[in-house]
């Protein structure tokens, strides 16, 4: 994340890899591959991590019930309490977990998160997710993968392969938060 | 950099609605079959109590697990703790034990600060004489909040023997921090000399509070103050500061009764009150659990503590 | 043995050289030579200055203090006498141990050792000690006290005062009414309710200050009040000198500086007896010892080892040190504010207290023919509170890290130095 002072110097150094059609295309392919790999979504529930992810789940249960016209569970997983580098930095505040009533027992979990990069987060999700119950299957749906791998973990759907450099940083902005969908490249590392 | 949870002064508003909000997170916690997560693993507390307080013992104890802390209980009490030596040699073995937060209950008020200079982690006041109870203000700001919502601008009534009460300074402190409009309720016995320098209104007639109250708060009236010349008799107090039947009929329909425990029944608080609708005391019990959860993370739980003061 | 002090400023005035021989003052004036030379430059030449509240400790807690370490503390501090409290183990209520207490202090050598008598058997507030064989004693007692406790009873408070007519003695009272202070921890206050702290009622004071006032005028005795805390206490004192009663006053060095505030940390170090008051009464007494309302300083240095003040609050013991530290926090609080010239604080520090103790051989004008009690202080320095650097066995001083102006240069008792260069000579 970034603050108002870097944002001025970063204007320069930041360029849009996706605007929002791309994104709206990309969001729409995954919710296709999704009801295809699921047999039309039988017993889904598609869980964002906080923050964006819990936005674009919730933008994809409603491209799914478009398609279906059914109503698909969906709500937000925060894996905060579960992350490995909590002492490298002070305690921070808790992201929010919404689950369905019935819980994630017997479901298909679509885990659902902005950009992969190390795997790290996804790994706290999964630790998150097997302390709520037992899902049948658990898959994962990312908007920018951007490689640089440190545990093996891979997506199952992905919005854009999106070659960096470590040192580059990957910004996604969504409506909802930062006023428009993009998803941006910065050179040097984010504060 | 080192910082503790003596006083509920230590809080900012930012603090304490950052520790409300957690809690209402980690309330969920509480709801799962598995009930706990992994983030303080490795990480020791020690309950360091000097008094007996089972429940408020229990409710750390029940905390720190449920963040996979390794929980050593030191209770000391029955040792010589009349004697000054052993807060500070006690205190060095808990330092030569690697703990990283202590959370201590102590008879002697200002024992909690006086630890801080012995042991090198974060300590949490669990109770200290009759000074502070910072925890128990948190918790009962929760359930509040749970019951009423935002707390900018609700009366909240405090009643009972004020003087003695840990509880009262730190909810008096917590609640003005959060916005609400304070009362004390008591006998002026019982109520501090320079009470007017608190930030809160002070009355002696309970009658006329009530009905403008949102919150009415009993504190219980330990038995050795019936004996001391505070009142005249249990009946008297009960008469004119206990909350029985009819004085409920005369707080509004949305208002809540609460009480830290142990309660008195019949003296500061009617049994049919006690157990109505109205009353928070169960929820008070388990919110407990998950405020305290919320304090340990947020001091534990990263590089350095997001909460409290520094001395 | 002779002596000549070079350039002192008797009380803060011109540089004068003052020669001492046989223990006395021969000769004040200028280009005067004779014997060892002692350079004060720049240095205040003061009466040696007479504690009438030091707590020695000994016999009974040597771990604290002994006569030896108090009266070398006492020598680093200026003084050349100091009263020795009753409350030792065992207590000063006979005069067996009144005389072991003057003995000591003989030997020790550091300064004059006058002991206090208790007013009653053990402290015990029951009944009176035999006061008039500790008068008649070798340590020849004019200063009864129980502090530590107050006489409470208000017959055996009558009796002692009437008693000790009969040899010229004073009852020096600690004004603390026992059941408003039952368990008291600090004054009792805005801070200590916010602390959850005991309070201890100014009013528990000055109710006994008031009762003995009018005792002493009823019976006709001398009374003197011990560190008085309270600007109740000083409007009492006031009105009772108004009267012409024979009252005296004492203040601590620690009421005029410090204030409750400080128990905001729960360092007991900062707890004491009578407790830390309010800035109002801070200001109430030094405007008091100002006016002569209040008497005199007297140290009330209560040493006590580091386990008894390394605790919570409420299991430490009561008291501070303050004997090396007296005349520094008196320029502080009344020299460098203008409320004293140096000539006043040789009254409230010597004159007086002496005058009080009936000591005839301290608490003289530096003049030819008087005793050679000479106390050279350097109030231009600046210097940072180092308990370490104490000669008192104990360390609980509450300005430690504290900045405080003046130090002691050098002590004469009878012409002899005690201290040279702020060194125990």
């Amino acid at each position: 994340m970034s603050d108002a002072r870097n944002q001025v110097g970063a204007e320069a150094r930041e360029r849009a890899v996706l605007e929002e059609p791309d994104i709206q295309r990309a969001l729409t392919r995954i919710a296709h591959e999704i009801l295809e790999r699921t047999k039309g979504g039988a017993n889904i529930l598609l869980l964002g991590i906080p923050t964006r992810g819990a936005i674009l789940a919730r933008r994809l249960a409603e491209r799914i019930e478009r398609v279906e016209g059914l109503p698909v569970p969906h709500g937000s997983l925060d894996v905060t309490m579960y992350r490995d580098d909590l002492r490298m930095r002070p305690a921070r505040a808790l992201g929010r977990t919404e689950l369905p009533p019935d819980g994630v027992d017997g479901k298909t979990v679509v885990l659902v998160d902005d950009v992969l990069f190390s795997g790290r987060t996804v790994r706290a999700a999964l630790d998150a997710l097997n302390d709520l119950g037992r899902p049948t299957a658990v898959q994962l749906a990312i908007l920018v993968d951007r490689g640089h791998r440190e545990l093996p973990i891979r997506a199952d759907y992905v919005g854009k392969n999106l070659p960096t450099s470590k040192s580059e940083t990957v910004k996604v902005h969504v409506r909802e938060i930062d006023g428009r969908d993009a998803v941006l490249l910065m050179k040097g590392e984010a504060e | 950099m080192k910082k503790h949870l003596i006083s509920a002064a230590d809080l900012s508003r930012e603090d304490a609605l950052r520790i409300l909000d957690t809690a209402e997170e980690l309330a969920q916690v509480s709801e799962r079959s598995i009930k706990k997560l992994p983030t303080l693993r490795g990480r020791t507390v020690v309950n360091l109590f000097f008094e007996d307080s089972t429940r408020t013992r229990i409710s750390f104890e029940a905390a720190a697990k449920r963040l996979s802390a390794d929980v050593i209980n030191f209770s000391a009490k029955g040792s010589s703790v009349s004697k000054g030596e052993s807060l500070k040699d006690t205190a060095l073995t808990l330092q030569a034990m690697g703990a990283d937060a202590v959370v201590i209950r102590h008879g002697a008020s200002g024992a909690p600060q006086n630890l801080t200079q012995w042991v090198s982690g974060s300590v949490v006041n669990a109770g200290d004489g009759t000074h502070e109870h910072p925890t128990q203000a948190l918790l009962d700001a929760f359930t509040m909040r749970r019951r009423l919502g935002d707390l900018a601008g609700r009366r909240v009534a405090i009643v009972g023997d004020v003087l003695h009460s840990r509880v009262a300074r730190s909810n008096v402190l917590l609640l003005h921090t959060l916005g609400a409009q304070v009362t004390l309720v008591a006998p002026p016995t019982l109520l501090p000399v320079a009470v007017d320098a608190w930030p809160c209104e002070v009355s002696y007639d309970l009658d006329a509070v009530l009905p403008k109250s949102d919150v009415v708060m009993m504190l219980r009236v330990q038995q050795e103050r019936m004996n001391a010349a505070f009142f005249p008799s249990a009946r008297e107090y009960s008469r004119r500061y206990g909350l029985d039947r009819d004085r409920m009929a005369r707080i509004h329909d949305d208002a809540i009764v609460m009480h830290p425990g142990p309660m008195n029944r019949g003296m500061e608080i009617a049994a049919e009150v006690a157990d109505s609708a109205r009353s928070t005391i169960v929820e008070q019990v388990a919110n407990g659990v998950t405020v305290r959860m919320a304090v340990l993370y947020l001091l534990l739980g990263g590089s350095e503590p997001a909460i409290g003061g520094t001395l | 043995m002779s002596i000549t002090i070079k350039n002192a400023r008797i009380l803060g005035g011109d540089p004068a050289d003052i020669r001492i021989e046989n223990g006395a003052v021969a000769e004040i004036g200028t280009g005067l030579s004779g014997g060892e030379t002692v350079d004060a430059d720049g240095l205040v030449a003061l009466p040696g200055l007479v504690d009438l509240h030091t707590h020695l400790r000994e016999p009974g807690r040597e771990d604290a203090e002994t006569v030896e370490t108090g009266t070398r503390a006492a020598a680093r501090g200026g003084y050349t006498a100091v009263h020795a409290m009753a409350n030792t183990s065992p207590v000063a209520d006979t005069a067996g141990v009144v005389e072991q207490v003057w003995r000591l202090g003989q030997e020790a050598g550091h300064c004059d050792v006058q002991p206090v008598g208790a007013v009653t058997i053990g402290l015990k507030g029951e009944r009176l000690a035999e006061l008039g064989a500790m008068a008649d004693s070798a340590a020849r007692v004019r200063v009864f006290s129980d502090d530590g406790l107050c006489v409470n009873d208000a017959v055996l408070m009558r009796r002692a005062l009437e008693y000790v007519k009969a040899f010229d003695g004073v009852v020096a009272q600690h004004a603390q009414e026992p059941r408003l202070t039952e368990g008291a921890q600090m004054n009792e206050g805005e801070v200590s309710g916010r602390l959850g702290l005991a309070g201890w009622p100014a009013a528990a004071e000055e109710a006994i200050i008031a009762r003995d006032c009018l005792l002493a005028a009823h019976v006709g005795s001398r009374l003197h009040v011990c560190h008085v805390s309270t600007a109740g206490s000083v409007e009492i004192i006031r009105w009772a000198k108004s009267k012409g009663w024979n009252v005296t006053a004492e203040v601590t060095p620690h009421h005029l500086l410090l204030t409750d505030e400080r128990a905001e940390t729960y360092d007991p170090i900062y707890k004491v007896n009578p407790p830390l008051r309010t800035a109002e009464d801070v200001s109430a007494l030094r405007a008091a010892l100002a006016d002569g309302t209040i008497d005199c300083v007297a140290t009330d240095h209560a040493p006590h080892p580091v386990e008894d003040k390394e605790t919570e609050w409420a299991a430490a013991a009561m008291g501070m040190i303050g004997l090396e530290t007296a005349l520094s926090v008196v320029q502080e609080t009344m020299v460098d504010t203008g409320l004293l010239d140096w000539a006043g604080v040789a009254d409230r520090m010597s004159y007086r207290p002496a005058r009080i103790g009936r000591l005839t051989g301290h608490g003289r004008a530096i003049e030819a023919g008087a005793p050679a009690n000479i106390t050279l202080y350097d109030p231009s320095v600046r210097e940072t509170v180092d308990p370490t650097a104490f000669a008192s066995r104990s360390r609980n001083t509450p300005y430690i890290g504290m900045s405080l102006p003046g130090r002691v240069v050098a002590t004469f008792l009878r012409g002899r130095p005690t201290v040279l260069e702020g060194k125990i000579a």
